[in-house]
């Protein structure tokens, strides 16, 4: 099976004004979103109580709806969980009530109101100082990761590698939050652990990439810096195509098997994993080339390993 | 030609075994078990063993085995419902000073346990359990520590005869008004010189003369801290109480206290006994004044106005007799005249001595048991939402001293038998230094725990079988030589998991799925890059060679940026967060290691030592 590993001649950079397009609409409508609707967050960052309750006969969420409000909770909302027996109830932070108390109280109503026992799968109260802090910590770890990433690949490439790079990351990450805040799927601390692993592997893309353009900058005598960037993105291609592939292999696992707790995680990875391999071909390269980066700019080689470079004397 | 140090291949050979060793704990499973072990002044020993052992064949329950371990006993049951038989069993037979508590024990062969090989632990998203997160109430803390001040204010003030006109804590200061400039420069000089711990200021803008203090900054810290620590044993005493194994109670932050209770199933129980503040306070009546008057407004100076729980006020003295503090034991039984619930109460020799001196002086005067539970509400205020924290005091029980009291005692009036077993257990674990108040809960349950194991084992194995087949079919042999070291990789990551006695949580499952996938990821680089060099016409050996000489500092930068965002994700981590950061960064780097040495030295292996060999790849 190699039906990839023939060289290929792709000419990525000649859609690179296509993609550059393509991107701007997707962050514009994503911003819109984030902006006009915000993220769907969960009691993580909003605070309030979750309760997973496993019935043992079918669930009638209408009949439950109702049997919530009549206990005093009408502000309650219902969903079935996984499967028609188990359902989520969620509640706000309500007013004059205890709320780490809460939860017992609604199970022991419901429970009062069936007949069979109810199963307490999973309760979650957060208290609304501790979201908050969570939203903030949340927002400074992205921030702290995207600059420690920056460090590193100032001093290992070049600061318009480093920029691209962050550009690229900068990409996955609104239009991953934005397709989150569009479909209006909740937003839990899992899918913040599954973006910045996302930071993690679109970086780990893109890196692999500019490595490659890096080195054939500095093969390559000749030729624009178009088609250098060209010949190392289809160097690359096998490599990029067969790595997305295998981890896209993973998370569609953990997707249709990890369960209902990590649904949204697997979303989230499943986007970016497709986002960030997009971008480390078209967003990062398209940055860099737009910056003007040249051949110059590469020398003297940061590189240690020598062999890389022609002994015809490109090293000076 | 590619030929590896005979070092190098002892190196992968012997890593490889020593992972294998402590990655298998894992394989063997749990017994259900019974843990006994002593508090305070009961011991652990051989006679125990006996007497565990005659209880349970007279109640016909089938166990394993007893062990005997640093001062702890471990039941071994045979199943999940004897388990619970047998706890209720031990409750009864040894009553007193043993917690006894439902856990599981790993199977873990003796051999393995002599290398000091153990299984991992499980998170409690996976094993079931409790999860609170408790904030100490600081505020609440500081104005006990001014009220303290206060009463030694009194007393100094008194006994120096410096008059004042009142003393109050306000907005966390203590306050001292007097009726002349004269007093009040007395009062400053005598407070700065025998209480060091105050920062005073003369205040300017009031009628009458007065001070205002604080505490200071190192007494504050002081203050918060021993609040925060007090809080911590207590909690640990409470959940000694419940029955928990291996409960985790751990300061977080300044003013935060971390509680994990794995395998507790009645969660409001442990809730309702761990945020309780109530404790009790023997005070007596004042039966000089009239109620009547009190209830209209007219509270006698050296009284306070109480209600009993039927409703009816009195009027007690404003002086405790005594604290819950005093109680060294309680326990609840039934009252033998009345058969109502009851808590016994054994009294510390200083609170006896002080129960009997006050008790012989007042022999026909009624005294009042006053139950204090501290309540708390969010309520808005100026469109904020503020916590109220307000006391809740009730008379329990008044009653006429009859003899002189010391030692043990009774009291009754309690509304039932759990009340009764509550109080009893509050009393025995000591109250709070500070209201606490729980912020976060995550609770699972035991059954969404077992499904979680489940699902997170089987998208571990698919995902895996997947990639297996893939890289079988993509790189043949060099594809079948990345499996193994991914299957490695997986034994390092779990071998490591158990060496450091690291929890593995549900996100921790998928950060090993992660790592499966970009784990590949190296492999794929090299393998590409082998694949290039063949199609520039260079020979299969010099392929191979340049191929992971050109593709390590590929591999090596994108695995370091992966990490510092892996880095970063474990500094910011709660917990949950926290088990894919460990993880994803174990995954790296020993992805790392099976991936560019482990490969190499199996393809070094099957290659190296043919002249022209045809590579599969």
């Amino acid at each position: 099976m190699k039906f990839l590993s023939n060289e290929t001649h792709i000419n990525f950079m000649s859609k690179r004004l296509l993609a550059g397009v393509f991107s701007t609409i997707l962050i514009i409508v994503s911003l819109s979103s984030l902006v006009m609707q915000g993220l769907n967050f969960g009691i993580d960052f909003t605070g309030g109580t979750m309760i997973e309750l496993g019935y043992q006969e079918q669930v009638d969420l209408n009949k439950l709806r109702e049997d919530l409000a009549e206990g005093g909770y009408p502000e309650a909302t219902v969903q079935n969980f996984g499967s028609i027996h188990d359902v989520l109830i969620r509640l706000p932070v309500i007013e004059t009530q205890n709320m780490a108390e809460l939860s017992n109280e609604v199970v022991a109503m419901l429970q009062s109101k069936n007949e069979t026992e109810i199963d307490v799968r999973r309760v979650e109260f957060v208290g609304p100082q501790v979201g908050d802090e969570l939203t903030e910590q949340g927002g400074l770890a992205m921030l702290y990761a995207l600059i420690g990433i920056l460090i590193y690949v100032s001093l290992r490439f070049e600061y318009r590698f480093a920029i691209g790079s962050v550009v690229a990351l900068v990409h996955d990450v609104i239009i991953t939050l934005g397709f989150f805040s569009l479909a209006r799927i909740e937003f839990d601390l899992t899918v913040l652990a599954a973006i910045l692993a996302i930071i993690g592997y679109s970086l780990n893309d893109t890196i692999v990439v500019f490595d490659r353009i890096r080195e054939t900058f500095l093969r390559m005598r000749k030729g624009e810096s178009e088609e250098i960037v060209n010949a190392a993105l289809n160097d690359t291609l096998s490599r990029t195509l067969m790595t997305s592939l295998t981890t896209l292999l993973v998370v569609v696992a953990l997707f249709m098997f990890g369960g209902e707790v990590i649904h949204a995680f697997s979303i989230a990875l499943l986007l970016g994993i497709i986002v960030g391999t997009y971008s480390s071909i078209y967003i990062a390269s398209n940055t860099i080339l737009a910056m003007g980066v040249s051949k110059e700019d590469l020398l003297p080689p940061v590189k240690e390993e020598d062999e890389n470079v022609n002994p015809d004397g490109s090293q000076v | 030609m590619n030929r590896y140090p005979l070092w190098k291949n002892l190196l992968v050979l012997v890593v490889l075994i020593v992972a294998t060793i402590y990655a298998m704990p894992n394989l063997f499973g749990d017994d259900p078990a019974v843990q006994i072990s002593a508090d305070r002044s009961a011991t652990v020993d051989l006679d125990l063993v006996d007497k565990i052992e005659t209880a349970l064949k007279q109640a016909g329950i089938d166990y394993k085995g007893i062990e005997l371990e640093d001062n702890k006993l471990l039941v071994r049951l045979t199943s999940a419902d004897s388990q619970l038989r047998a706890k209720d069993i031990l409750n009864q037979t040894l009553t007193g000073d043993y917690i006894i508590a439902l856990n599981l024990a790993p199977t873990t062969p003796d051999w393995l346990a002599a290398l000091g090989a153990e299984p991992m632990n499980l998170g409690l998203d996976l094993r079931g359990g409790v999860h609170f997160l408790m904030e100490v109430d600081m505020v609440a803390a500081v104005k006990q520590a001014l009220d303290g001040y206060g009463s030694d204010l009194r007393l100094l003030l008194r006994d120096e005869k410096i008059r004042y006109k009142q003393i109050k804590v306000e907005d966390q200061q203590l306050i001292v008004v007097f009726r002349n400039a004269e007093d009040r420069d007395a009062a400053e000089n005598l407070i700065s010189r025998e209480i060091d711990a105050l920062q005073i200021n003369v205040a300017e803008d009031t009628t009458d003369p007065a001070l205002v203090m604080q505490l200071n900054e190192v007494n504050l810290r002081e203050t918060k801290r021993l609040a925060l620590q007090q809080n911590i044993t207590t909690l640990r005493n409470r959940i000694n109480e419940l029955g928990v194994a291996e409960p985790t109670v751990q300061q977080q932050g300044e003013n935060r206290i971390v509680v994990q209770l794995p395998g507790v199933q009645d969660t409001a129980q442990a809730k309702k006994i761990l945020g309780a503040t109530a404790t009790l306070e023997f005070r007596l009546v004042d039966f000089d004044s009239d109620v009547q008057d009190a209830v209209n407004g007219r509270v006698p100076p050296n009284s306070e106005l109480f209600y009993h729980r039927n409703g009816q006020p009195y009027l007690l003295n404003k002086r405790v007799m005594l604290t819950g503090e005093h109680v060294i034991n309680a326990q609840s039984t039934l009252d033998p005249q009345s058969g109502s619930p009851a808590v016994s109460v054994t009294l510390d020799g200083k609170g006896a001595r002080i129960f009997s001196n006050i008790t012989r002086d007042n022999i026909g005067n009624p005294m009042a048991v006053v139950f204090i539970e501290s309540k708390t509400e969010t309520k808005e205020i100026d469109g904020e939402l503020v916590k109220v924290r307000r006391q809740v005091p009730e008379i329990i029980n008044v009653a006429t001293i009859r003899d002189q009291l010391s030692k043990k005692f009774q009291i009754t009036g309690l509304d039932s038998t759990t009340e009764a077993r509550d109080l009893a257990l509050l009393l025995r674990a000591g109250a709070l230094a500070a209201p606490i108040e729980i912020v976060e809960e995550r609770t699972v349950g035991p059954s969404l725990g077992q499904d979680n194991i489940d699902q997170g084992f089987a998208s571990v194995m698919i995902g895996f079988a997947f990639v297996l087949v893939f890289m079988l079919v993509w790189y043949k042999m060099f594809g079948f030589v990345a499996n193994l070291a991914l299957a490695a990789n997986l034994i390092f990551i779990v071998a490591l998991l158990s060496m450091l006695q690291a929890t593995l949580t549900l996100p921790g499952i998928a950060g090993i799925v992660l790592t499966v996938g970009m784990a590949v990821d190296a492999n794929v680089l090299i393998f590409e890059r082998i694949r290039e060099e063949l199609r520039n016409g260079n020979s299969p050996q010099s392929s191979i060679s340049a191929g992971y000489g050109k593709a390590f500092s590929t591999i090596a930068d994108a695995n370091i940026t992966t990490l510092i965002a892996a880095v970063v994700l474990f500094g910011f981590g709660t917990g949950s967060i926290k088990g894919f950061a460990v993880t994803l960064s174990l995954g790296i780097i020993t992805s790392m290691f099976t991936a560019i040495m482990g490969t190499r030295s199996v393809i070094n292996l099957i290659y190296g030592r043919q002249h022209k060999p045809k590579l599969s790849i």
